[in-house]
């Protein structure tokens, strides 16, 4: 898969998810991803970014248009070094919650998208790269 | 600090969320609403969203919260306006707005909210009162 373009939105506090958000629509659009495509895309991504922020401390997203050779998409990494995830089968069901939310973060942004892959090591934090085809 | 309005008209409260909402600014609304619906007797509480976006899981929580704020506090909440793409994410997203109501408009939102307090909340609510 080639990385045509990639830039980073550090995620630090509620303001930096608003930022994120806002970049992703950004270049959802200029990927020319049809309005519910942008939406969906840009729910996963604050979704992700509230997560690392929450959850995870405080993190970083990558934003990167990608071709794997026949079409382009948008692929957004979300990367801290928070407490991990014990258990990411259990974290990806809907309803499980660990904090005050409710509990679709991780699985309903998985629906919002592609490809989704989680990793998580505990104590060392957790990455959550998502990716939606044009 | 922005804030975001929280207007009187009547028995109603009309809220019109048009900044990309973040954290604190739903807290403060949530804050804003209940201390405006007991400060008025507020029978309803009508909430246009017609200028966001999206709405993630956050967001739906906080308009659950109000709307259940809300009738503990003898206000019934109407949430108006929503955007189709918004709609058909937020389905995806597992999130289906449960005991929130909803209507097109802000005119549907407040014929709801008038009807709904004039027949004293009976079973009304996916209808429109006959204008």
């Amino acid at each position: 898969m080639n990385v045509l373009k990639r830039e980073t939105q550090p995620l630090k506090n509620s303001s930096d998810v608003v930022l994120a958000r806002q970049k992703v629509r950004q270049w959802a659009i200029e990927l020319h991803f049809s309005l519910v495509d942008q939406t969906k895309l840009v729910t996963a991504a604050s979704e992700l970014a509230r997560n690392a922020l929450d959850h995870g401390q405080g993190g970083a997203m990558s934003v990167e248009v990608v071709s794997n050779g026949s079409k382009n998409g948008l692929r957004l990494i979300f990367e801290d070094q928070g407490p991990g995830i014990p258990d990411i089968g259990l974290a990806l069901k809907d309803g499980y919650t660990s904090g005050s939310g409710m509990g679709l973060g991780l699985g309903g942004s998985k629906r919002l998208v592609n490809e989704f892959d989680i990793q998580s090591e505990v104590g060392r934090g957790t990455t959550v790269t998502v990716i939606r085809w044009k | 600090m922005e804030k975001i309005p929280v207007l009187r008209m009547g028995p109603l409260l009309l809220i019109t969320i048009q900044v990309d909402m973040h954290d604190k600014l739903a807290l403060q609304l949530q804050d804003d609403v209940t201390h405006r619906i007991t400060e008025h007797g507020s029978t309803g509480v009508l909430i246009d969203i017609s200028s966001l976006e999206i709405v993630d899981s956050f967001i739906g929580r906080m308009l659950a919260n109000i709307a259940a704020m809300s009738r503990v506090l003898g206000a019934d909440t109407v949430v108006v306006g929503m955007q189709p793409a918004v709609a058909i994410t937020l389905v995806e997203l597992g999130m289906s707005l449960p005991g929130v109501r909803t209507a097109l408009s802000v005119e549907a939102g407040m014929e709801l909210l008038l009807g709904t307090v004039a027949e004293d909340a009976n079973g009304t609510d996916n209808e429109r009162s006959e204008a």
